[in-house]
């Protein structure tokens, strides 16, 4: 038996292999998900080791607001802790540091601030070599106007010893610097994994990285020999009291490795949602390829009954081929996700702009294991319908005439439309219920499989008429009518074409009603003209930012009616981390649509806030009362804890614009972790010409490489921008299921012309040219893939409108459909049908008109 | 020539084609068709075979099984190449023509009957007739076609699907639709064989009177003496030679014929 299967197995290369392919790049998005994960992980680790070598022990300030500020703010630890962590016994050595994300170098040529997309951009105080850092190049800085920079910077911008660099720093707005020298990492590495570093002087990074004199932003302690961490950590608490947070080295290479995974693992989910679509989108094709071959098989299989072998063993050839074809294509997936790992980790490696540690891949036995699972349980999924129906042929279809009979629709109908209602329900309650996603998930499997099963019921009436359209000649009706032949057929390679076109008309249809529901927001709510906005790339970290001093001039611009700078932080309020503003309320209110509800509206003073409506609902305030505010600088005038006490002075009605609590502008830039604002809108008067304000407003902003006047319009095309980034890189992942599913649609037209060989004999031998032929496959390949594409773009409709209606409260108002770009998909579509038949069609042409027509 | 078949009755040594006082239809001058290029594997199904088939006359080819009588059709009917010789359609000669030269000629002069599988399952009975108009994109002549399916006898059938026809009925559509287009010539090959006597009478009397009311030339390649009796002229091929011919054959004549080529044979 085991023969037979292989036997039967070599004799269809082609078919099996394309079947398969579904099931490779599955796998290989599995394999390469898990690898690459691991790999990343792995190269981290070693650096996060390399790092932290000497790190046993790390005491820095306690964070005044929850995680704010993030690793661009620091509260300071005074010079007096060093003092008092040197005389704790088993400590070896303790210095200060600073080291904050937020030193922003101005690219020479652009005038741009060098982006980053990941890495931070240090700003350090440059206090001797270390084990981790040395000269290269020049000396350490000798002033306060001279800095060293690291080698991977250097090249980046192109900076030599004896350049003036210039920076951008978390307190000080642009300003020039030397550069007295370039130190390289360990190990002669430019960087450990893409990071920048600008080093100061003590005295300037304590002045413009860390706003306070005799205090770094952290103590790194190392340890006599002998010493553990924990009783050094232990030791070193007892002894500063409870104002320090202190971490061992350990924990702090924890930290930054949980930054690093959950950065990864945005990788891997991708990954793993692509093997997802392409295994579901697999199984279609999968199961179809083994139905034709059952169907083709059917005589062979029933001469097999005959001869006495039992259901049991017929059904077990069918899913033997598959489990074979499951694990080479399993095989073939894991070794192409290898590659796969291998291409993303030097993606990743470039975007960061230097080689991670380590060489070569790291592979875990899950990667292994997940492939394997999943590829050969997938096939055997999809093979199981096809082995069952296998089974039940009956010994004397042997001696019947192979007939195209067609078993009644009815029972799969009525199946389909159950699951795709349960489907629909599902995702429902996923969507607007609060249930988790994995109902949502459920919910739109079960619609699309049971769609599928609905597909053949809807396939006549809708090829009938998408057909007419294509068959002005004789060949297109002929290629219409073979479409139509087979609904089962015809269905499932349409539908494994709709699971693609649909998730993408799906995103489409999300990211068009996101587009419109932006642009209408805008022009709704903003009434500033001219708006002074962030750099898209400006990079992790630090916020862009710019020069408070900018909002002066902008004021003394003649067409300038107001002007008022935004800057926004996290605060706490009464304990409560709250989103907080800071802007001038008078002009605000010129600006965009906000709106007071009871208090005294009018620009605030230190010490006093403006609430929205919800937060006074949930946090019990009044006009008039008292309430515990915390920055993550301390407030001049706060307690021990850093709690300042502010009146509330009035309670404003919560909108998409503006939301949570405002402060003072003077309370802002002491209190926020970055003091200079980082947007501005100005409103303009009557009669002015925008495009005129907004190049004399640039030019202000000529020192601020960071931000840049922008006009409504140029906002809303910004946010399309954005939108439509996102949209592309989504595409192209499902791309992959469409290129999927054209496979099947070759694979399919394959194996009817296979079948259809007699009639194609018969065409050609009363005259039907090979051009003719060729058109006829053709035909019936663009039939197929609209269909798919139709099913597809009504499903992405319904899925898109679906999200849409379920996140209106999140700001997505309006509903939009877009034509053009779903007119776009079904010419696409065309385009895909018109490729896919090449092979086939070929093949039609091809066909030797004598050995069809010989019937022996 | 092999000797043993020069005592037989009707005989034929020559080569030449038939006189040429009537018009040909298709002809063939010494056409080989030789299979594999080794000596120890070469088969010659075709060896020299020169034929005449005249306009209006309706010709049955037999032989034994490998006597080469579907490889002369298949030759005439531009379906296969010949190794050697020349093979013309009216005054077209074939041979040597690209597949789209053939295709055309087969379209616009050739006229076919297989003995299954003769019609598109997804056509309907009439659609099935206007194929190969169709395919050229001609107009059926709407009075002649009325005429051809009158005599076929499918006036009420025509919107139905082969599967829903009878074998019979189905042979006749395609006898119909070989003739709808006007060929030069109408190559059928075993037309009966998949039926039963009397469809294959219906089938056989219709090529018949497509020949004596149309003057239609009707090539019928057949291993039954019956079938060959409705022939005007019967060829005999044995070992890919053309061994005897037979004019106005009756089925016993042509039944005596077959037993002495076998008894020539040595089967």
């Amino acid at each position: 038996m085991l023969r037979a299967i292989f036997k039967s197995l070599l004799s269809r290369k082609l078919r099996l292999l394309l079947s398969g392919f579904a099931v490779v790049l599955g796998v290989m998005a599995v394999s390469g998900a898990f690898v690459l994960s691991d790999t990343l992980t792995k190269s981290f680790d070693d650096l996060f080791a390399t790092a932290n070598k000497n790190l046993d022990v790390q005491i820095t300030g306690n964070r005044n607001v929850g995680d704010g500020g993030g690793d661009s703010f620091a509260t300071p630890v005074p010079e007096k802790a060093v003092a008092t962590v040197k005389d704790v016994p088993g400590v070896k050595k303790a210095e200060g540091s600073i080291g904050l994300n937020g030193a922003r170098v101005v690219d020479k040529d652009n005038g741009k601030v060098i982006g980053s997309q990941g890495p931070p951009r240090l700003g350090i105080a440059w206090t001797g070599e270390t084990d981790l850092m040395q000269i290269a190049e020049g000396t350490a800085p000798k002033n306060d106007k001279e800095v060293i920079i690291n080698q991977g910077l250097a090249k980046k911008g192109d900076f030599k010893v004896g350049d003036t660099i210039d920076v951008l720093t978390l307190l000080q707005p642009k300003s020039t610097y030397t550069v007295s020298g370039i130190f390289e990492l360990s190990g002669g590495r430019e960087s450990l994994g893409g990071e920048t570093y600008v080093g100061f002087t003590l005295a300037e990074a304590q002045r413009v990285m860390l706003g306070q004199s005799d205090a770094y932003s952290a103590i790194d302690v190392e340890a006599n020999d002998g010493v553990s961490q924990t009783q050094l950590k232990a030791d070193i608490e007892n002894a500063l009291g409870g104002a320090y947070t202190v971490k061992t080295g350990d924990e702090v290479a924890d930290e930054q490795k949980a930054d690093v995974e959950e950065f990864l693992s945005i990788f891997r989910n991708v990954l793993l949602g692509f093997a997802g679509v392409a295994l579901f989108v697999g199984i279609f094709l999968i199961l179809n390829t083994f139905s034709i071959i059952v169907a083709q098989r059917t005589k062979e299989l029933a001469l097999f009954r005959a001869m006495g072998a039992s259901r049991r063993q017929i059904m077990w050839t069918v899913l033997l081929e598959a489990i074979v074809i499951g694990v080479i294509a399993s095989f073939l997936g894991f070794l192409a996700g290898l590659g796969v790992a291998a291409g993303l980790k030097a993606l990743v490696e470039s975007s960061s702009g230097s080689a991670l540690p380590g060489s070569g891949l790291s592979i875990p036995p899950i990667a292994i294991i997940a492939s394997f699972t999943v590829g050969i349980i997938v096939t055997l999924i999809a093979a199981v319908v096809p082995a069952l129906r296998a089974a039940r042929i009956a010994p004397i279809a042997a001696m019947r005439q192979a007939a195209d009979t067609q078993k009644p629709l009815r029972k799969i109908t009525i199946a389909g439309a159950i699951l795709t209602a349960l489907g629909m329900a599902l995702m429902g309650w996923g969507l607007f219920g609060d249930a988790s996603i994995w109902a949502l998930l459920g919910g739109v499997l079960f619609t699309y499989i049971g769609v599928a099963m609905l597909t053949p019921s809807i396939a006549k009436p809708v090829i009938d008429v998408v057909g007419r359209v294509f068959s002005w000649s004789l060949p297109g009706k002929l290629g219409r009518r073979n479409s139509a032949r087979n609904p089962r057929r015809t269905a499932i390679t349409a539908a494994a074409l709709m699971v693609g076109i649909s998730l993408i008309a799906g995103v489409t249809v999300l990211g068009s009603s996101i587009k419109t529901s932006f642009a209408k927001l805008v022009s709704d709510g903003v009434k500033a003209e001219l708006l002074i906005i962030g750099d898209l790339d400006g990079g992790e970290g630090a916020r862009p930012t710019y020069d408070p001093a900018v909002i002066d001039e902008v004021k003394a611009l003649p067409d300038v009616a107001y002007v008022t700078p935004y800057q926004n932080d996290n605060v706490e309020l009464d304990g409560n981390e709250e989103f907080a503003s800071a802007a001038d309320w008078t002009t605000m209110q010129q600006m965009i649509d906000v709106e007071g509800i009871q208090g005294e509206f009018r620009d605030l003073k230190p010490g006093e806030i403006i609430v929205d409506d919800k937060m006074a609902d949930e946090l019990d305030l009044k006009v008039g009362s008292t309430v515990g505010v915390a920055t993550n600088r301390k407030l001049p005038g706060s307690n021990d804890g850093g709690v300042k006490d502010m009146t509330v002075v009035g309670i404003y009605d919560q909108s998409e614009f503006l939301g949570g609590l405002l402060l003072s502008e003077d309370d802002a830039k002491a209190g926020f972790s970055q003091p200079q604002p980082s947007e501005g809108y100005i409103k303009l008067k009557d009669g002015a010409d925008v495009n005129v304000v907004k190049d004399q407003v640039d030019d202000i902003l000529a020192n601020n490489p960071e931000v840049s006047a922008q006009t409504q319009g140029e906002l809303v095309e910004q946010g399309k921008k954005q939108i439509d980034q996102l949209l592309i890189i989504i595409y192209i992942l499902l791309a992959l299921a469409i290129v999927i599913a054209v496979l099947g649609v070759i694979n399919t037209l394959a194996l009817s012309i296979l079948e259809r060989t007699r009639e194609l004999g018969l065409l050609r031998a009363v005259g039907l040219t090979r051009a003719q032929t060729m058109r006829m496959v053709t035909v019936e390949s663009i039939v197929i893939a609209v269909f798919g594409s139709l099913l597809g773009i009504v499903v992405g409709c319904g899925l898109g409108t679906a999200i849409v209606k379920a996140l209106k409260d999140d700001g997505i108002s309006e509903l939009d459909f877009p034509w053009t770009r779903l007119i776009i998909f079904l010419i696409i579509a065309i385009v895909v049908g018109l490729f896919a038949a090449i092979i086939p069609a070929i093949k039609a042409a091809r066909t030797n008109v004598l050995r069809a027509i010989s019937y022996e | 020539m092999n000797s043993e078949y020069n005592h037989l009755e009707n005989a034929v040594t020559t080569t030449e084609p038939a006189s040429a006082t009537h018009a040909v239809a298709a002809r063939a001058v010494d056409v080989w068709k030789v299979y594999g290029n080794s000596e120890q594997t070469r088969v010659n199904a075709l060896a020299g075979v020169s034929v005449d088939f005249e306009q209006g006359k309706f010709t049955a080819i037999m032989g034994p099984s490998g006597s080469g009588k579907s490889t002369l059709m298949h030759c005439l009917a531009g379906l296969d190449e010949v190794t050697q010789g020349e093979v013309s359609i009216g005054d077209l000669r074939i041979n040597g023509l690209n597949d789209a030269g053939l295709t055309k000629m087969r379209r616009s002069k050739v006229g076919f009957i297989f003995q299954q599988f003769n019609l598109l399952p997804t056509l309907t009975a009439k659609e099935n007739i206007t194929l190969p108009l169709d395919i050229g994109g001609r107009k059926p002549d709407q009075a002649w076609m009325d005429l051809v399916i009158k005599t076929v006898g499918l006036g009420d059938r025509l919107g139905h699907k082969p599967t829903e026809l009878s074998g019979g009925q189905q042979q006749r559509v395609a006898c119909a639709r070989a003739l709808v287009a006007r060929p030069e010539v109408i190559f059928a090959d075993e037309p009966t064989g998949n039926l039963d006597s009397r469809s294959g009478a219906d089938v056989l009397s219709f090529l018949r009177q497509s020949v004596d009311e149309f003057g239609q030339t009707i090539v019928m390649v057949t291993h039954d003496p019956h079938a060959a009796s409705y022939a005007d002229r019967v060829i005999f091929l044995a070992d890919g030679k053309i061994v005897a011919h037979m004019d106005q054959p009756t089925e016993d004549r042509v039944l005596d014929q077959m037993k002495n080529l076998d008894a020539a044979r040595g089967v």
